[in-house]
């Protein structure tokens, strides 16, 4: 191979992307009993229990049925576990098992690894998103008033959790340390997100720290692109999920460039 | 043109252990080169630091003339590697780690796949190819490595003691077979404890000490400044004591074996005229270490005496 005939890097990079995107796709079908139905396992329970059972005696929400209300929120709650998790057990498994290296000594700069897990988050995230949608519609009808918006923060919550996984995925150094993350921040924040109930029923003080909680707005900015209706502000919402995703790819390809974890 | 060109690399870990203290070293392309060194000499982190896996101290490093400073995914493309310890997803199959491997590196899938059936079937992989990697054994493991490495057709092949735990006849096939790939023009660079193998297939050789190169030249020149070899001669009748030969010193190992100590001043021809003289009569012989493990024993272990005065 002489040195004119080296494909352009771009040519590489591409081709690499797709490869570690159909990898971590290969990955989620092939362990589709651990990705693919426990959500929907769930998914079932949360709307037999809290929309079927106790929802009939709470009543309307945000002038909505409590099952019609709580489908958008249990969705969005599933696209963040699963994006996270996706990314947090592939890299942090590549890490432990040394396969990482494949990635590593190829030719394709950190960003680029980076964008690839993400992206592999992102599909597992959307195809548990689709599979609790299918769940929720044999318990309520979900109208969708704003498909644009229900796509953009689906998308972009998403990319903010898989950057997530991988930022806790670069740290961890066993498998205990993938799991403190989801137990004591992610799912309290999840459940404390608007997921159940509207934060105007919350006393002044908890409504207020609810805003603090970022969750909330991505968990709003998806009902409101079902339902119409929301507890915060759809810039703020979009603003903060931007600023978020772009914080997270900055300081996790950085850690990727200082070798945090991965490099000697 | 040169396939690596390191000067003066250092590394010194966090521990504040130096693993490198200034190596320079040149492969030329097409070469058979030798990387040797005792345990903890700084082979693999020389190795890692050519694949961007350890990040140096200091110094520089070209691959193909692209510096891992300034175009590190141009000379990372230039390499594969068959790392020392098993590092695929044992829960893949063999053809999918072989075709991921291809396009990590931007090759097409349609040619990753005929590429991959190439190898698997030259490394007697294919009919394994939908296994997981975790069902083969050590040695198909280790082959599965090189098909994996070799799936871009690299200008620079790395093998970091690509035979450890690999039974004598996968060995004998792997080496055949990477012969070949050197012989279409491949630059391959060999880390070994099996010194033997590195004196039958490299052209030239590197030995790495303590963070330094210590030796540095074709394997040729390096066996010539072996002063001395020890041969195991196999006699045809037992002998009671060994016999006098002036300037060599002769053990009695059993009653039908011999060792000589021969100094590169004496003659074979002469020290067998003089048995021959004595009426014993040589069945066999044989060196009774490698040649180049001989020498490797001694430089390291001069060297570990020089350190010792120091």
């Amino acid at each position: 191979m002489d040195r004119a005939r080296e494909p352009s890097l771009a040519r590489i990079q591409w081709v690499g992307f797709q490869t570690i995107v159909r990898r971590e796709l290969g990955r989620i079908l092939r362990i589709w009993v651990q990705t693919l139905v426990p959500p929907a396992v769930t998914a079932t329970l949360y709307f037999l229990i809290f929309g079927s059972l106790i929802g009939r005696r709470i009543g309307p929400m945000g002038g909505y049925d409590y099952m019609q209300y709580i489908a958008p929120g249990l969705i969005m709650m599933a696209v963040i576990t699963n994006s996270y998790g996706n990314v947090v057990s592939s890299f942090f498994g590549a890490k432990f098992g040394k396969h990482i290296e494949e990635l590593l000594v190829a030719p394709l700069p950190n960003w680029l690894i980076v964008t690839g897990y993400v992206a592999g988050g992102v599909v597992r995230g959307l195809l548990v998103g689709i599979v609790v949608t299918a769940v929720a519609l044999f318990f309520t009808r979900i109208p969708v008033e704003h498909p644009l918006l229900v796509a953009g923060s689906v998308l972009l919550t998403s990319v903010v959790f898989a950057l997530g996984g991988f930022f806790n995925a670069i740290f961890a150094k066993n498998f205990d340390q993938i799991t403190w993350f989801p137990t004591f921040v992610l799912t309290p924040l999840t459940y404390l997100g608007g997921v159940f109930y509207t934060v105007s029923l919350l006393p002044a003080w908890a409504e207020r720290m609810s805003y603090a909680n970022p969750i909330l707005y991505m968990v709003n900015a998806f009902r409101h692109g079902f339902l119409g209706a929301s507890d915060v502000g759809l810039g703020t919402a979009f603003a903060i999920m931007a600023l978020a995703a772009a914080l997270m790819f900055t300081v996790v390809v950085t850690l990727m460039n200082r070798g945090t974890g991965i490099r000697e | 043109m040169q396939a690596l060109a390191i000067r003066g690399l250092t590394k010194t870990y966090r521990n504040g252990v130096e693993a490198l203290r200034g190596i320079d070293l040149e492969v030329a392309e097409g070469d058979f080169f030798a990387l040797l060194g005792p345990n903890g000499a700084g082979k693999t982190t020389t190795i890692g630091i050519v694949m961007s896996l350890v990040r140096k101290s200091g110094g520089s490093v070209q691959v193909f003339g692209h510096d891992i400073d300034r175009e590190l995914d141009r000379a990372k493309a230039c390499i594969g590697l068959v790392p020392q310890e098993i590092n695929f997803n044992q829960f893949e199959s063999v053809h999918t780690i072989v075709v991921n491997q291809a396009g990590f590196y931007g090759i097409p899938r349609r040619l990753a796949r005929e590429r991959t059936e190439r190898y698997l079937r030259q490394l007697q992989l294919w009919d394994r190819r939908h296994e997981t990697a975790r069902a083969l054994s050590g040695g198909m493991k280790r082959r599965l490595m090189i098909a994996r490495a070799l799936v871009h057709e690299p200008r620079l092949l790395i093998l970091d003691e690509p035979t450890a735990g690999v039974d004598i006849e996968i060995r004998r096939s792997m080496w055949s077979f990477v012969r070949e790939i050197n012989a279409a023009g491949t630059t391959i660079i060999l880390t070994t404890h099996y010194l033997e193998e590195a004196e039958n297939l490299c052209r030239r050789i590197a030995i790495i000490d303590g963070g330094r190169i210590i030796e540095n030249d074709s394997m040729a020149a390096v066996i010539r400044k072996l002063h001395q070899e020890t041969f195991v001669l196999n006699l045809r009748a037992p002998v009671a004591a060994p016999p006098r030969l002036p300037d060599c010193v002769v053990r009695l190992a059993d009653d039908h074996t011999l060792e000589i100590d021969v100094s590169r001043q004496h003659s074979l021809n002469d020290i067998f005229a003089r048995l021959s003289a004595a009426g014993i009569e040589v069945a066999s012989m044989r060196n009774k270490v490698n040649r180049l493990e001989e020498l490797f024993m001694r430089l390291v272990e001069n060297r570990g005496a020089a350190a010792a005065q120091d």
